[in-house]
């Protein structure tokens, strides 16, 4: 097994395209695991810990560029206030010392659906940002998730950051477990009121082959809140769009059954998030006002 | 694969490192430091916590390689001066140790928690170890433990 | 009597510490420097690496094993099968039924096959998988009432020729279990057969598979020794019975085959069958080298036994006053593939079946089976906490049925002293159930839980994750009792091995404690230490290496150590100090009455000091080693259950605040109390440590702990989805420690370790039915049950 270590992003991005196979590690949260059990044994290990580029979040063009190495730790701590949705999604990540090393482009790239930052994600409308020594390319992170555990990348990309509008509106996250501590999602639910531009982002995790926005969802709700001139008025949100909202969130979903939970609960809880975060979401609205 | 480290303030290299070893088994089987314990070496239980660069994170997500050049701090090196950190001491004093597997993880993360919140509330302590897994004591005495150690450490900075 | 409650004022500890004292454990401070030598710690000069290659497949026949490309590989000094097994092939604590590594055929999945020793272990693990098995797949026998051909709860039939039998092409196996599928099963009849009563519950519960999870894995470290013979390093809960059985194996008789403890980091009983000890012994002498194993994670869940998963049906009768007339119990116990120490664990069931109550009319029928699910044996509780989730949520269904408070109806048919148990045995010492019951039901409740609104999320069910704010939050409180034996059982030799040694040391008398007992992280050390103090009067005590130099000290398990070698302890330390007066008694050269030693001193009442202990042994040593009993129990009778089964019981009770999330099904435990009878705290506050830890265990299994298993596949070996409790999971506890001397114990001691298992998750799940109003008659329970979905 070969270590790479490069310096810089360019020797990165050279080293994955010299070495497509290998493996790239930063957080190690997913790929020790998978090295300790035995579970895979990749030709090369390609260490990004040491590409300053990636650890580095800044704000451009109005948005947050938030490097795919920055932790969920940092993430907490230095971008509650601009990415509250994704703060909230880190702070449900493991465990302190998981926070400290796991990174959002990790999530990424193991493209798990029930990653905790891709609810988030999703609501916020984020884009991730892939790179090659053949170029540099952005997704939606909607279309970055392809398949169970398989993403965007081609051979030779690596990731280099996601691109987030930071809030404009309240923003929820909500994440079921059956422990209340370093617990992979049964279920979780990113969700994201964009009032500047009359959206309601939407995020499913661990309900469906990968992560997926409930769009028909989101739609109705902005519709149904311009209808009412809620936007404008911050008025009192009605129960029965709430629960409209809440079953059209469960209609997106596609779970199965495993160890950690039924489809059928899967189904449940997630109308229960949905609507217990579009009321939280609303009443953080009402009070900005 | 040779990697150079300082571990508890000494220089440290070791030469023929297998390119898939964790940073736990370079510590435990070639850095005679088994201290950090391999309790399941997935990242669930908090028991291999060491610092990294200042950082507690768990030893058997670090690859060998990625602690080259960088400073790690072990539960070995936290005592002062040859005697027990006020962390270690309270741990034993509180009664919070029993088989003491989950210990060093413990002690490291509390001494990590006393840095920064010098008098944690239950729940932020709850919050802070809630990474180190302890089968043995239900963690009621791990809590004795952290506040003791918080009083102590303030009030030694007091003086 | 006293009460101890948690979080003590004071921390200020006495080095010393005598018997009543909570002195710190000898080990603490190395554990806390990470310098406690673990099993997994150890290392040698020129050591290899074991690794052990475990069939994928539940039920199978091999038909061949090729271990040329993996011998052939650079790195690897041996790679052994069942053909180098020189002495016994088959091992077990009870029925040597189990292969040290499979011979023909694989009965459960991650059974041991081959072993591969290396000079590194990846090297190892990559030769391992060149191993090439030839497998012939069976269908494997899963459900452990149909392996008995118990079809629909029939356990009147009781057939010779079950409807699926484990096809068995050993002559060996079928030698040694002549019953099929049965490994056991236990009968209590007492009183009427066909009681009536006028109000009868009904009731079928299953209790998911536990993991004992200890946090240091299976581990050791093996060397070959000058005489042919080997020594193993090894962390375990019985020094001589893991000896007794490597001996057959290897063919070597004990003077051959020495045993060290190795610091254990957790054992609840899952370190009482052999795991790596004889592979590694195997691969040591084979090689002429060192041998170091030690299993990851997930191997662990494959390399020991598990709590056995437990199916019961339950009737209970009572008057309409809430009196019970009889109960009826069939227990089924998923023994797995291997007989471990199934027949003990269905004895306990069986026994401990009805609870800590007073029922005139018995009918218990416990069977243990063998199927191909994963081996089950020793979990702390050992089949009394299966019992009681059964008949816990039984008295609470009837007491709903009678209109009564449900604590109400325990205290009202509780046991006391005096009673007699479902085997007819008379409880003889003090039985405070109903004391029990109203101390955690005095004890303050909690506040209140947030009202709906702006609240810390730490404090309401999902914590962080962000769930609820207090919507759908209903709150439960739920209370249960239970007893356990402490102790071995049914006739069973239980003895413990002392070996006492008082003398000068750099002025000072000092006191050596050897014992062979395994400490695991219980605070046997410091107790060991506490008696010799107390009994020699004497400040400086050294414990010992736990070794087979000395006699046996039993097992660790069944909450005996502290009774029987502490018992052993004392005895010595008597001995010994009967010697020593002696000593005095003659250099003093007349007599006095009342000689005792007080302080380091020999002291009378008469005469108060008459010489310092370090003068009168001057350079003289004492030492006594001797095995200790306790008093003799019986084997009880196969078709009624009675009989003098058990030396002691321990009582402990539980009272379980929830807070639930009833939309969503999450819940958090707000409260988990406990009132427990220990009869003479040695060391208080390792006895509530000892409870704290073992209501954990009960919460765990209560609410988030299963080994998953389906058609024989263990479907969670891992902590990503085999869930501890983690501090945010653990409430406080509040525990309250009475002290009613048992006559019959050293110091009037009780048992501490597994009552608290017991009662704590029978309080939950009961919390957790009264919040949500539904029967939830499974546990682990799950979001799934209380959702309906």
């Amino acid at each position: 097994m070969d270590f790479l270590r490069p310096d810089s992003w360019a020797d990165a991005l050279a080293a994955k395209a010299e070495h497509p196979d290998a493996v790239p590690i930063a957080g190690g949260t997913d790929v020790m695991v998978e090295l300790n059990f035995d579970r895979r044994r990749p030709a090369a290990l390609l260490d990004l810990t040491r590409v300053d580029d990636l650890s580095q979040w800044y704000q451009q063009d109005g948005l947050v560029r938030l490097g795919a190495g920055v932790t969920f730790a940092r993430l907490i701590s230095e971008l509650g206030d601009q990415l509250p949705g994704l703060a909230m999604a880190s702070r449900t990540v493991g465990s302190p010392q998981i926070r400290n090393r796991g990174t959002v482009g990790g999530n990424l790239g193991t493209a798990s659906p029930a990653g905790d930052a891709h609810p988030a994600l999703l609501a916020a409308g984020a884009e991730v940002e892939v790179e090659s020594v053949r170029g540099s390319r952005r997704m939606p992170v909607s279309d970055f998730y392809v398949g169970v555990k398989r993403n965007a990348l081609e051979p030779d990309e690596l990731i280099r950051a996601v691109w987030i509008a930071p809030a404009t509106g309240p923003q929820q996250y909500s994440k079921i477990g059956t422990r209340n501590a370093m617990v992979i999602a049964v279920c979780a639910f990113g969700l994201a009121l964009h009032p500047s531009r009359k959206t309601v982002g939407t995020g499913i995790g661990s309900a469906a082959p990968t992560p997926r926005v409930a769009a028909q969802a989101g739609t109705f709700a902005a519709n149904a809140l311009e209808e009412a001139g809620l936007w404008e008025s911050r008025g009192e949100l009605p129960p029965s769009l709430a629960q409209e909202f809440a079953e059209q969130v469960q209609a997106a979903a596609s779970p199965i059954d495993d160890i950690r939970g039924s489809a059928a609960y899967r189904l449940l809880s997630l109308s229960v998030m949905a609507r217990r975060c579009l009321v939280w979401a609303w009443t953080d609205y009402r009070k900005a006002a | 694969m040779r990697i150079t480290t300082t571990v508890n303030g000494e220089q440290r290299q070791v030469d023929d490192v297998w390119e898939g070893e964790s940073l736990l088994y370079v510590l435990r089987e070639r850095m005679a430091l088994p201290g950090s314990k391999n309790a399941c070496e997935q990242g669930e239980c908090g028991a291999c916590t060491v610092y990294l660069d200042h950082v507690p994170v768990c030893a058997c997500l670090v690859a060998a390689g990625q602690a080259d050049g960088r400073e790690i701090v072990t539960v070995e090196g936290l005592q002062v001066e040859g005697e027990l950190h006020p962390v270690q001491r309270a741990f034993v004093e509180a009664g919070a140790v029993q088989c003491g597997f989950c210990t060093p993880g413990l002690v490291v993360a509390t001494h990590d928690l006393l840095e920064r919140s010098g008098q944690p509330s239950d729940p932020e302590i709850r919050e802070a170890l809630a990474g180190n897994l302890c089968r043995c004591t239900g963690y009621e005495k791990i809590l004795d433990a952290v506040h003791l150690a918080a009083d102590r450490l303030s009030t030694s900075e007091k003086q | 009597m006293t009460t101890v409650i948690a979080r003590p004022e004071s921390h200020t500890k006495v080095i010393g510490g005598r018997v009543g004292d909570s002195p710190q454990r000898p080990d603490g401070n190395l554990k806390v420097r990470g310098e406690f030598a673990y099993s997994s710690d150890l290392w040698m000069e020129g050591m290899l690496w074991g690794v052990t290659l475990r069939s994928p497949h539940p039920y199978a026949r091999i038909r061949s094993i090729d271990i040329g490309p993996a011998l052939a590989t650079p790195g690897v000094s041996a790679v052994l099968t069942h053909e180098d097994v020189p002495g016994e092939k088959l091992y077990g604590m009870d029925i040597a039924d189990q292969p040290v590594l499979a011979i023909d055929v694989v009965r459960y999945q991650g059974e041991p096959v081959a072993l591969v020793a290396a000079n590194h272990p990846e090297v190892a693990r990559q030769a391992a998988k060149k191993i090439r098995v030839d497998y012939e797949v069976y269908e494997p026998v899963t459900d452990p009432i149909e392996a008995l051909g118990h079809p629909g709860w029939n356990p009147g039939q009781h057939s010779t020729a079950p409807v699926v039998q484990v096809v068995e092409l050993n002559a060996e196996r079928a030698r040694l279990h002549p019953n099929g599928n049965l490994v056991r099963h236990l009968k209590i009849r007492k009183g009427d057969p066909a009681p009536v009563a006028d109000v009868v519950v009904v009731g079928e519960y299953e209790v998911g598979m536990q993991d004992q999870a200890f946090l240091g894995p299976e581990s050791g470290l093996a060397f070959p020794a000058e005489d042919g013979g080997v020594e193993l390093h090894v962390a375990t809960q019985w020094l001589h019975s893991d000896q007794q059985q490597m001996c057959l194996a290897l063919g070597l008789p004990p003077e051959k085959v020495r045993l060290t403890l190795a610091g254990v980091g957790g054992a609840f009983g899952g370190r009482e069958d052999l795991s790596m000890h004889v592979h590694a012994c195997l691969l040591t002498l084979h090689t002429g080298k060192p041998v170091k194993m030690v299993y990851h994670r997930e191997e662990s869940f494959f390399g020991h036994v598990h709590r056995h998963p437990a199916t019961m049906r339950y009737e209970h009768g009572a008057t309409g006053d809430g009196v019970l007339v009889y109960v009826k119990a069939a227990i089924y116990l998923d023994g797995g593939a291997y007989t471990s120490s199934t027949p003990a664990v269905v004895a306990n069931a069986g026994t401990l079946g009805i609870g800590p109550y007073v029922v005139p009319n018995v009918q218990v029928d416990c069977f243990g089976s063998y199927t191909n699910n994963p081996p089950c044996g020793a979990m702390r509780g050992f089949g009394a906490v299966q019992v009681a989730f059964a008949y816990e949520a039984q008295m609470d269904r009837l007491a709903a049925e009678l209109g009564m408070d449900p604590v109400e109806l325990r205290c009202r048919n509780a046991m006391t002293e005096g009673a007699q148990a479902p085997t007819g045995q008379v409880i003889d010492s003090a039985a405070p159930v109903e004391e029990l019951l109203r101390r955690v039901q005095s004890m303050p409740m909690p506040a209140e839980h947030p009202a709906a609104g702006d609240t810390d999320l730490r404090a309401l069910p999902g914590g962080v994750s962000n769930v609820t704010h207090g919507e759908s939050v209903v709150r439960g409180v739920g209370y249960a009792v239970t007893y356990k034996n402490i102790g071995f059982s049914e006739g069973f030799d239980d003895y413990s091995t002392a070996r006492v040694r008082l003398e000068v040391v750099n002025g000072e008398p000092t006191v050596t404690v050897h014992t062979a007992a395994a400490e695991v992280g219980q605070g046997l050390v410091t107790v060991e230490q506490q008696i010799a103090r107390t009994e020699l009067a004497v400040d400086r005590v050294v414990v010992h290496g736990k070794d087979t130099r000395v006699g046996s000290g039993g097992s660790t398990s069944a909450s005996r150590q502290t009774y029987v070698t502490g018992g052993a302890v004392k005895a010595a330390c008597e001995k010994v100090r009967d010697v020593l007066l002696g000593m005095a008694r003659r250099q003093l050269g007349h007599t006095i009455a009342g000689l005792r030693l007080d302080d380091g001193k020999v002291v009378s009442d008469g005469e108060g000091v008459v010489a310092a202990i370090a003068d009168v042994l001057g350079d003289r040593v004492i030492e006594e080693t001797l095995q200790w009993r306790h008093r003799p129990t019986e084997p009880i009778d196969p078709e009624t259950g009675q009989g003098f089964a058990h030396v002691q019981y321990a009582f402990s009770a539980h009272r379980a605040v929830v807070d639930v999330d009833v939309e969503l099904g999450l819940v958090k435990v707000v409260a988990l109390d406990c009132a427990q009878d220990v009869g003479k705290a040695i060391n208080p506050e390792a006895v509530v440590g000892q409870i704290q830890g073992g209501s954990a265990q009960g919460l765990g299994l209560a609410i988030m702990e299963e080994v998953i298993v389906t058609g024989g596949m263990i479907r969670n070996p891992s902590f990503t989805d085999y869930l501890l409790p983690t501090m945010l999971d653990m409430p406080p506890m509040k525990i309250a420690v009475l002290e009613y001397a048992d006559p019959h114990a050293p110091y009037g001691l009780r048992g501490v370790g597994e009552p608290p298992t017991i009662s704590s998750g029978p309080a939950v799940a009961a919390a957790i039915r009264q919040a949500v109003g539904k029967p939830l008659s499974r546990v682990p329970i799950r979001p799934e049950h209380i959702t309906g979905t």
